[in-house]
């Protein structure tokens, strides 16, 4: 563990220097270039709350104003976009970066680390996107919007631990590259991201709390849509749940970091 | 305290009935391999600091797994390799270049993944950029540059700091002859600086002339280890080995002898005369000489090629040709047979040893069928006595004028 931090240091350079490198190719050869990243999620809310407004908008409680359901996506879409690039990205790390594991000796660490970096990168221009619609809807900001700051942590903990349980087991089993990507799409659905929690009947709604995502969304929109503060029991259940992860996550990578490239 | 060694390692790939039990095996939970396909077992050697040493194999020999166990990529399976120093491998030139990045800008990203920091990097990134010779272009997308132009940039960034240890990978041998010799000088330079190199080469003649040393692998094993001229002649021989070729090296005084083959045709004797007839073993330079073979068929035969050459102190071939491309193929030989070959040739050779080299073999191949095959069958000195002093492996007159043609 010690070890993999002191490469991680020692290689800091690397690591900065690919995130900056992945922004610049993003860029290269096309008109909006990053832009991309905050349109296409940005679009995907346009999209839903041009569709599901009148439906929906009615059933979001103690809220008055009529963008209500917009920012309400957007409070939930923030977090889950970060949560799906992160397990999206790490899931196929691995076997994209085959050829070069097998001809370099670097820490391996640092490839995780920088799909780290560049989500976050992508997120918080997103999140800065977002302000500038938020302001356009006459939304108000307050300091609570501070406790973002950990929520990130926790959804990078939790997005990043999944993504290297499934990215490693993916070299050795292709199968679940295949399916984790619908499980993905599931999972989106049955987090009360597009919709909001109390359209769930009663006695399904328990059911919810089995779903770390839904905890991180819930939060999330407590911030950004009704400026409260989270229910801090919540946050420590779904934070313990994040360093579980982790600490599984980050043994299997050791333990596999050797034997990845011999199949790869 | 040796630079390098290897110990004992082994690599072995398993594979298991499913994969579950392999990650049960993460967790401590025994679970047996159902198959395991050792590709290297048993290797062993220590490099001191300064040495060349070559690594020379057929195809699949295991060159590779244990290039990447040294430079860490795979992890040995068993046994460990011990390294005192930093490690530079030039493998695969150019692996990880982003194409929409600019040369400069890969250069960063390159010498980052061998865990340089930004500052040493813009230390000698002019000298990178004066190393690569491709002017403008270095501020360009890489996606623009030939491959010659990416192997320049790549090979700079490789070679940018003198490594301990260096690691040449066949792959060097591509780019135009000019870049060969500047790529070519700057490892020598390292070499003499005290930079130990580790090259893996089926080209006898790049094995022969830079190492001091060379380990023969075949089959996952260290099958040989000695002087590069000796090896490669032994992997020679292995090359054209069939299961009823023997292999034979014999010392003779500072030299060794390789002979193998089938044992159809063998040499009987093989002698140097001069002009006169008489026997010699030192030659003038220029002088005519010929080299008497006399050849013995144990066995009769379709077709019998001759092949002759000369070597020459570190087994590079000076000169040679068979019978095949003179057009004088021997046909229906029968058992019992002796022919007498006469080569005729002038020693317009520099000064140094030199060796003879024999070959018997059925159609001029040395893979299809080789009767004898001899290596250092017959050893001679070349003398300066009556030409002006000159340098080089070969003699030529070479004539000089001068006139003043201003002032």
């Amino acid at each position: 563990m010690q070890g993999m931090l002191r490469s991680l240091w020692q290689y800091r350079h690397f690591v900065v220097s690919s995130i900056r490198n992945e922004l610049i190719s993003r860029f290269a050869r096309s008109k909006l270039g990053g832009l991309w990243m905050m349109i296409n999620p940005l679009a995907q809310v346009a999209i839903y709350a041009l569709i599901l407004s009148n439906v929906l908008a009615a059933k979001l409680p103690g809220i008055e104003s009529q963008y209500a359901y917009a920012i309400y996506l957007m409070a939930g879409l923030l977090a889950w976009t970060l949560f799906n690039e992160l397990v999206t990205r790490c899931l196929t790390l691995f076997i994209e970066q085959g050829n070069l594991m097998k001809k370099m000796s670097f820490p391996r660490i640092t490839l995780p680390t920088i799909v780290v970096g560049s989500c976050v990168l992508n997120n918080v221009l997103l999140f800065v996107a977002m302000l500038g619609i938020f302001a356009l809807l006459g939304h108000q900001f307050s300091s609570v919007m501070i406790w973002l700051i950990p929520l990130t942590l926790i959804t990078v903990m939790l997005g990043l631990s999944v993504g290297l349980i499934l990215g490693v087991m993916n070299v050795f089993m292709r199968d679940i590259g295949q399916g984790v990507p619908i499980v993905l799409q599931m999972m989106f659905w049955f987090t009360p991201i597009v919709y909001p929690a109390n359209i769930i009947p009663e006695s399904y709604r328990y059911l919810l709390n089995l779903n770390p995502v839904y905890h991180i969304t819930n939060a999330y929109q407590q911030v950004l849509v009704y400026n409260e503060a989270p229910s801090l029991g919540a946050v420590i259940l779904i934070l313990a749940i994040a360093l579980l992860l982790m600490l599984l996550s980050l043994f299997m990578f050791r333990r596999a970091s050797g034997e990845m490239v011999d199949v790869l | 305290m040796s630079l390098l060694s290897v110990q004992n390692i082994g690599k072995s790939f398993s594979s298991y009935r499913s994969e579950l039990h392999r990650f049960a095996r993460w967790f401590g939970i025994s679970a047996k391999p159902s198959e395991e396909h050792w590709v290297l077992r048993n290797v062993n050697f220590e490099i001191q600091p300064g040495e060349a040493v070559g690594i020379i194999g057929q195809n699949g020999a295991g060159k590779s797994t244990l290039l990447k166990m040294i430079t860490g990529t795979l992890q040995p399976t068993e046994g460990r390799v011990e390294i005192n120093g930093r490690i530079a491998a030039i493998l695969e030139l150019g692996m990880g270049f982003d194409p929409e990045l600019t040369g400069r800008q890969n250069v960063f990203q390159a010498a980052g993944l061998m865990g340089f920091s930004s500052k040493k990097i813009q230390k000698v990134m002019p000298d990178i950029e004066a190393f690569a010779e491709i002017g403008e272009y270095f501020d360009e997308p890489v996606r623009t540059y030939s491959s010659g132009m990416q192997m320049r940039v790549a090979f700079g960034v490789a070679t940018a700091y003198r490594p301990e240890i260096l690691i040449i990978d066949e792959a060097l041998s591509v780019g135009d002859s000019y870049f060969q010799h500047k790529s070519f000088g700057r490892i020598r330079k390292f070499q003499e600086l005290g930079t130990t190199l580790l090259i893996v080469s089926h080209d006898p003649g790049a094995v022969k002339s830079m190492c001091n040393r060379a380990i023969l692998l075949d089959n996952g094993m260290v099958i040989k280890e000695g002087k590069p001229e000796e090896i490669m002649d032994y992997y020679n021989a292995l090359m054209a080995k069939k299961e009823e070729t023997k292999i034979v090296q014999k010392v003779l005084g500072d030299r060794v002898e390789t002979v193998s083959g089938t044992g159809e045709l063998t040499f009987s004797n093989i002698q140097l005369y001069n002009e006169n007839e008489e026997l010699i073993n030192t030659v003038r330079v220029g002088e005519a000489v010929e080299i008497h073979c006399e050849v013995v068929a144990n066995r009769s035969v379709n077709s019998l090629v001759f092949g002759c050459g000369i070597t020459d102190r570190l087994g590079l071939m000076m000169f040679g040709t068979n019978t095949l491309h003179t057009k004088q193929i021997l046909h229906n030989v029968k058992k019992g047979d002796i022919f007498l070959y006469k080569i005729s040739f002038l020693a317009n050779l520099g000064v140094g040893s030199y060796a003879v080299h024999c070959s018997l073999l059925e159609d001029g191949s040395h893979i299809e069928k080789n009767f004898e095959w001899r290596d250092g069958a017959l050893v001679f000195d070349v003398v300066n006595v009556d030409k002006k002093t000159f340098v080089g492996c070969m003699w030529n007159e070479m004539n000089f004028s001068v006139e003043k043609t201003k002032g």
